[in-house]
């Protein structure tokens, strides 16, 4: 069935990408406070005896603690470790300067981040249907096609804020893109082979593109398998798409590295592509629910029955639980070893980000666990739409604790120009991904699997 | 009701089984039980059986499993003898919890695993030198068998399961 985007859903799309706009511009703005005002605000919050404002768990530490609490991981986050003549005091308001100014950027980063990276998911997925030849899948394979459609605009802005944040900004993002800090950090650099800013532009143009010359040629086999009388096409893709796979599960691998893992340049984990991964999967498949609930209360997909939405459901419930074992090995191993050197990614986390990294670990997944573990559950729209709304909420805030410790530390804080910059990217997705759904029909016609789907029961 | 005779209707496939039963249920009769050499799709919604109910079984065993860690591990490693092994913080549970989710979670698959297949065999009354409760031995191999309790409607029932297809009717005395 043909869909048409609503006027009142661009007009929604419009107004929130206008609305994050002003609210990321503002953000720019007031984040951009000097040396002296930063001073000030410092010796107010002292006096006052209760911490930073902005972050309530650090209520009862006086400021002498946090200063030193500073220094032991400075060198992730301070530009000027190198200037050893300047004292504490100047290069604790320094070091609270630079982590206010990043604020705005990495606000920006994360939620271009997670909406990308629900794109990607779905493209992952898509993809396994075709190799896995699924049977109940085809009928919502045109919603995955629309969501993929963000891909190559959602993923060329996380390279284009991060390269900027590197060129135009004040290395908002990747302390290892600022020469300063690469001329001290013996650790940086030895890893300057790989991380460097040309290596970096250049491998994400890589992954891009075989994303979405993937995502391009596999949609032209798609529409092309509507009209013709064959199934050279569908066995096209199903070749494309195997050989995406492989090159998919090395560049995302890769790619977690550069766009996530690099903003703490002394720490690596090597499950960490699969940990990046399971998120995004849990984000995609989440996102196929949503769109096919609601195209499907417009009345547009009537092939589509709750066995389909059972599957999708599943498939959040797994993929949530998948989530929650890499969280866990990756987490435990580390705790239990307690090297220094790998440890502080969770004590700065653990210290500065309580209520976020608990909190998320909750909502991804014991919510999960136990609203999607009914199998009757898993048929009520409603019920899955609520489930997914926890879930999408608790791997935002994953990506804001993977970003978030190493670029502002604990001046973090949900406000504005993070809530801007999630509206802005969610108009930007509605209008895509909506207009992507209008340019094809809304479900499949001649795909060999296509009639099981429609009698597709559970 | 117990009667002292069944009917025993025999098919040889499952799609005319599932349509005879459609149309003794139509017919308001009670089917006693059925016997299939493998599990047939949608006998049980045909014949109109509850929707079992072990899932649930299973979940409140996995609880009492994870119970059975966290009170175990807590006793032994918090309360009984708070060792320091390795520097491991062991001054309340939650600091030392990671060491412990290993564990408990497999005492929690363990449990709703290993209770839910005993609930498995107490109801469906599956145990090592039990009596096989078989009234046809082809029923395990290739035939399908509907039996149906006798009220002195033989001569209907007869008709009326001869046209569903069956292969072969037999009116027995019950044995159980």
């Amino acid at each position: 069935m043909e869909y048409k985007i609503s006027n009142r859903l661009r007009l929604t799309a419009i107004i929130l990408m206008v609305v994050g706009l002003l609210g990321v511009g503002y953000g720019f703005i007031t984040s951009n406070k000097s040396f002296a005002e930063v001073e000030t605000m410092l010796a107010n919050e002292s006096h006052h005896g209760d911490g930073h404002g902005e972050t309530a768990a650090h209520g009862e530490e006086t400021h002498q603690v946090e200063t030193v609490g500073h220094d032991a991981h400075a060198s992730d986050v301070s530009h000027d470790e190198g200037h050893e003549v300047v004292d504490e005091h100047t290069k604790h308001v320094n070091h609270v300067m630079h982590a206010m100014h990043n604020r705005p950027w990495s606000a920006f980063y994360v939620a271009a981040f997670f909406f990308m990276m629900i794109a990607l998911g779905a493209l992952a997925f898509y993809a396994i249907q075709y190799v896995s030849q699924s049977g109940w899948s085809p009928l919502v394979l045109r919603v995955m096609e629309g969501i993929t459609a963000y891909l190559l605009p959602g993923a060329l802005i996380v390279l284009a804020i991060a390269v900027a944040s590197g060129t135009i900004g004040h290395y908002n993002i990747f302390v290892w893109m600022d020469p300063e800090v690469v001329a001290h950090d013996k650790l940086i650099q030895g890893k300057t082979g790989w991380l460097n800013i040309w290596g970096f532009l250049i491998r994400g143009l890589i992954f891009i593109g075989g994303w979405s010359l993937y995502r391009h040629f596999s949609r032209k086999f798609s529409i092309a398998q509507d009209k013709a009388n064959d199934n050279k096409n569908f066995k096209k893709t199903f070749r494309i798409s195997a050989a995406f796979l492989v090159f998919f599960i090395y560049t995302e691998s890769m790619m977690s590295w550069d766009w996530i893992m690099s903003v703490d340049p002394h720490w690596f984990s090597t499950l960490f592509g699969w940990y990046v991964f399971a998120g995004m999967m849990v984000c995609g498949i989440t996102v196929i629910a949503f769109i096919t609930i609601y195209l499907k209360t417009k009345g547009l997909l009537p092939q589509v029955n709750d066995s389909h939405i059972h599957d999708l459901a599943k498939f959040m419930f797994a993929f949530s639980i998948f989530w929650t074992y890499l969280w866990f090995s990756q987490f435990m191993l580390i705790w239990y070893s307690n090297i220094p050197e790998e440890v502080t990614y969770f004590v700065t986390r653990i210290e500065d980000y309580k209520l976020p990294f608990f909190g998320m670990l909750a909502m991804n997944f014991i919510f999960p666990l136990l609203l999607l573990m009914n199998s009757d559950y898993k048929r009520v729209p409603w019920f899955v739409v609520m489930a997914g709304i926890v879930i999408l909420a608790g791997h935002y805030i994953d990506i804001f604790n993977m970003i978030m410790p190493a670029t502002v530390g604990d001046q973090w804080y949900i406000g504005i120009p993070e809530i801007a910059s999630l509206l802005f990217f969610a108009g930007l997705f509605i209008f895509i991904v909506f207009t992507a759904l209008t340019k094809a029909p809304l479900a499949q016609t001649r795909n060999p699997f296509i009639k099981e789907s429609e009698h597709f029961h559970y | 009701m117990e009667t002292s005779k069944v009917i025993h209707a025999i098919y040889n496939d499952d799609d005319v089984l599932m349509a005879a039963v459609k149309s003794v249920k139509a017919k308001r009769y009670h089917i006693e039980e059925i016997y299939t050499p493998f599990p047939v799709h949608g006998l049980d919604k045909a014949m109109g059986l509850a929707p079992t109910r072990i899932a649930i079984a299973a979940f409140m065993y996995g609880c009492i499993g994870l119970a059975v860690a966290t009170l175990m591990m807590n006793f032994i490693m918090i309360e009984d003898w708070p060792q320091n092994i390795g520097g491991k913080p062991s001054f309340s549970y939650l600091e030392n919890m990671p060491a412990f989710v290993p564990i408990m979670f497999e005492l929690t698959v363990f449990f709703a695993a290993h209770l839910m297949v005993i609930t498995f065999y107490l109801r469906s009354r599956m145990w090592p030198f039990k009596k096989a409760e078989n009234p046809d031995p082809r029923t395990t191999d290739d035939h399908f068998l509907m039996e149906i309790a006798v009220h002195g409607n033989e001569k209907e029932l007869h008709d009326l399961l001869s046209e569903t297809g069956a292969v072969e009717i037999n009116v027995v005395d019950n044995t159980h």
